[in-house]
């Protein structure tokens, strides 16, 4: 009997990738894709798989290329913002080509439950010119991933599997397959194969867009691409991909009266919704994430007589996440009859930090120290991403800026440049170590006049208190690597009792007139709990 | 048979403990289920939710569609309005009658009860004291999930084996203690039901059952209760 398995969208992904033979599972975390690499990470030394969080998504992207490089199955996982990072490896890695099954779990996050934007990662897939999956359920979640590592060494490229938070996040059970041993190491032979030189490079380039017809031909034909067209259907159409498929079937109670057309392979069969809108009048393309398909429908001159509706015309919103009312509303106007709120006045609650986070005493401190100099105008503090973001709220109300990851002292520096005075930025140590450590060394080569401070709470407490690369000592001596005066990287302990000590600590590295590094080291309370428990 | 429902709460008190429950008590009944929750941001103190469908036939989309929940299955009486656009007319609302106080502009704790209580079918339990008549005060959660149990397809021995999987390498009284609060809430639970049934209020329902010794609780009293004189 095939063994049945309660698993969240991304533990799905998780296991398909260890029943397909993976080596290697490579990730840096992140909502909603985080517990995929975790469910590995949990289960690797038993199966004799490597898993260790990377500094970052690039080097995840670059590890997992490596270990396909050596003809042996890889996963590398990582939210959609995380691909922007590893952008430049993932795009080369498409011309470069792969040996063993290279899968790029990608998870987005439409709605932004937990990101600074809703960015579809198929764009991303469609430029590197790779193909891309999306399941709609856990089971295809399961079945895709396995299909994704064929179809990578069938095709020699990267395959993205795009996942979205509500699947990621959302559990049922799954039927899984019979696990494959991993594939014997077997290192690429031709030096020009992976090496991309411009003599390489345009060879391999026209390779990959002579793949693209045999890419198209693939999903033309692929089970996930699938065309119901129900008996005595009207001229009415429906296309749609990944999770909006459900929302579909769900606004008719399973029972579409109309045909529908879904692509969850790409790159886009186009000969299939030509035959789609052959038989329609009117199509309604509804999409869970950006305008991908229906902006390839319209064109450039949108096809004759055809009435296209989507989130383009506002017959679906514009942004946001798709949920089974809205795409109801919009397919068959029904309005849902739900219960009134009985409360007059119901106050938001937005997520705070944690009663005793050290985050909470180093904002006191920084905001009591930049004080003298405010001068009837806000000191702006750079920040960036993690749990400190939510210094944004009241009562801390300390925090001026989240961009990106690594932003807050590349941010900082441009401002000090060019004037600002006292120029502070706050950044957390695993973000430091993701993406701050270049910014702080071309800070230091110039000598900027800022205060960085960095947040060394101990772990990645954001996202679950995963381990962090960088803290405590380690982190000093990074800081001093990287070339900042000893006498400037000062360490403190944010604490109530040490407030006055800190407090001169802090004015005196704003008047130094240069960079200083200050470092608040107190552990996460989160992450201490869950340590002792 | 389905049932869609809502559990809510604030981040930290344990939502994904109750799912964790009603999830594997589905499996085991070989009930199908979809379970949609939110992880990251929002868990540090904020509104958190989850979405929560059991049928016997094929569930398609993860997310329960507006107007549509059975139940909202709440762990704080203000998070209950937040998603009561949700409730189908005839829904039932089960919520824990504490509030968690978080946030500076939190309603005076009257208003919210009676907000809840003028609800036509709510079942307000107080799941501090029902979890703390088991001796396991942390327990909040297997109170709530006890008070739900009447409407939902289980029984209380469908969670013995769950209960003892989550709690058992704690010890035997850990086990029982956290069923004996399952039970008291059940009974809490079935009673209140019992009045609704009887075309009871909520709020009288809610001031009939509170004022009871939880030990003694039990559903036929409901008839003794509802002719009860005001
Ligand atoms: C490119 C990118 N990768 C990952 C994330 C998800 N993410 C946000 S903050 C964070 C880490 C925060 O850790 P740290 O800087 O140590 O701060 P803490 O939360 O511990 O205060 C992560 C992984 C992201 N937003 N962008
Ligand atoms: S999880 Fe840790 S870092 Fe985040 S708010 Fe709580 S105590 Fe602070």
């Amino acid at each position: 009997m095939a063994d049945r398995e309660l698993l969240l969208g991304d533990d799905a992904v998780a296991l398909a990738a260890i029943h397909a033979g993976i080596s290697g599972a490579y990730a840096y975390p992140g909502t909603p894709a985080t517990e995929l690499f975790e469910f590995i990470h949990e289960r690797a030394d038993k199966l004799g798989i490597h898993a260790f969080w990377s500094a970052n998504e690039k080097v995840a992207y670059e590890e997992a290329l490596g270990t396909s490089f050596c003809g042996r199955r890889a996963i590398v996982s990582m939210k959609h913002v995380g691909l922007n990072v590893a952008a430049d490896a993932f795009v080369n890695s498409a011309v470069t080509g792969v040996r063993g099954g290279l899968v790029v779990c990608v998870a987005d996050d439409p709605g932004m439950h937990s990101s600074q934007n809703e960015q579809d990662s198929r764009a991303l897939a469609k430029f590197a010119l790779i193909p891309c999956l999306e399941p709609a359920n856990q089971q295809e979640a399961y079945d895709m991933t396995r299909y994704a590592f064929d179809l990578s060494e069938a095709t020699r490229l990267p395959v993205m599997v795009r996942l979205v938070t509500r699947l990621a996040h959302s559990r049922a059970d799954v039927v899984t397959a019979p696990a494959l041993p991993q594939k014997p190491l077997d290192p690429a032979t031709d030096p020009m194969e992976f090496t991309l030189l411009p003599a390489n490079a345009r060879v391999l380039y026209r390779r990959l867009t002579e793949k693209q017809l045999d890419l198209e031909a693939r999903a033309a034909q692929s089970p996930w691409n699938t065309l119901d067209v129900p008996p005595g259907a009207g001229r009415v159409g429906i296309l749609t991909n990944g999770i909006a498929y459900n929302y579909v079937r769900e606004a008719f109670g399973g029972q579409v009266p109309h045909p529908v057309l879904r692509i969850c392979q790409s790159p886009v069969p186009l000969d299939r919704i030509r035959a789609l809108l052959d038989q329609v009048d009117e199509l309604w393309v509804v999409e869970e994430g950006y305008p991908v398909l229906e902006e390839l429908v319209r064109g450039v001159v949108p096809p004759a007589g055809k009435v296209i509706r989507g989130r383009l015309d506002g017959g679906l919103p514009r942004t946001g996440e798709l949920t089974p009312g809205i795409v109801a509303k919009a397919l068959v106007g029904a309005t849902p009859q739900g219960t009134a709120q009985t409360l007059e006045h119901l106050p938001g609650r937005p997520p705070t930090l944690c009663p005793g986070c050290s985050h909470t005493d180093t904002y006191a401190l920084i905001k009591e120290a930049v004080k003298p100099y405010e001068k009837g105008q806000r000191i702006r503090l750079f920040a960036d991403i993690g749990c400190y973001t939510l210094g944004f709220y009241e009562p801390h109300d300390a925090i001026h800026s989240c961009v990106d990851m690594g932003a807050s002292i590349s941010m900082c520096a441009g401002a000090a440049y060019v004037g600002q005075f006292p120029a502070l930025c706050a950044i957390g140590d695993s973000t430091f170590a993701h993406s701050g450590m270049t910014g702080l060394l071309t800070a230091s080569r110039q000598d900027a006049n800022m205060v960085v401070f960095i947040l060394d709470n101990g772990t990645v407490a954001m996202t679950g208190t995963q381990d962090t690369l960088a803290t405590g000592q380690d982190l000093v001596d990074i800081v001093l690597g990287l070339g900042v005066k000893s006498e400037h990287v000062r360490v403190i302990n944010p604490i109530k009792s040490k407030f006055d000590e800190n407090l001169a600590i802090l004015r005196e590295e704003i008047e130094h007139k240069g960079l200083s590094v200050i470092i608040a080291r107190r552990p996460c309370v989160q992450w201490v709990r869950r340590t002792n428990s | 048979m389905k049932c869609d429902i809502i559990l809510a709460g604030v981040g930290g008190q344990g939502i994904l403990t109750i799912a964790y429950l009603l999830d594997n008590a589905a499996v085991n009944r070989g009930l199908r289920f979809k379970q949609a929750e939110v992880h990251g941001m929002s868990q540090r103190g904020g509104a958190v939710y989850s979405h929560l469908r059991i049928s016997d036939a094929e569930i398609i989309s993860d997310l329960v569609p507006e107007g549509q929940a059975d139940m909202i299955l709440s762990v704080e009486p203000l998070e209950v309005q937040r998603y009561l656009p949700y409730l189908r007319p005839g829904g039932v609302v089960v919520s824990n009658v504490e509030p968690f106080k978080n946030i500076p502009d939190y309603p005076d704790d009257a208003l919210v009860l009676d907000a809840l209580a003028r609800l036509p079918r709510a079942v307000l339990v107080d799941a501090a004291a029902i979890a703390t008549s088991g001796k396991v005060p942390k327990a909040q959660n297997m109170a709530m999930v006890g008070a739900a149990l009447p409407f939902l397809p289980f029984t209380l021995a469908d969670f013995e084996p769950i209960v003892q999987g989550l709690f058992g390498r704690k010890g035997d009284h850990v086990v029982a203690g956290n069923m004996h609060v399952l039970r008291t809430g059940n009974a809490v639970g079935a009673l209140t039901a019992a009045l609704l049934d009887r075309g009871v209020t909520s709020q009288r329902a809610h001031q009939l059952t509170s004022g009871l010794d939880l030990a003694s609780i039990d559903p036929a009293m409901a008839d003794e209760l509802a002719a009860q004189p005001r």
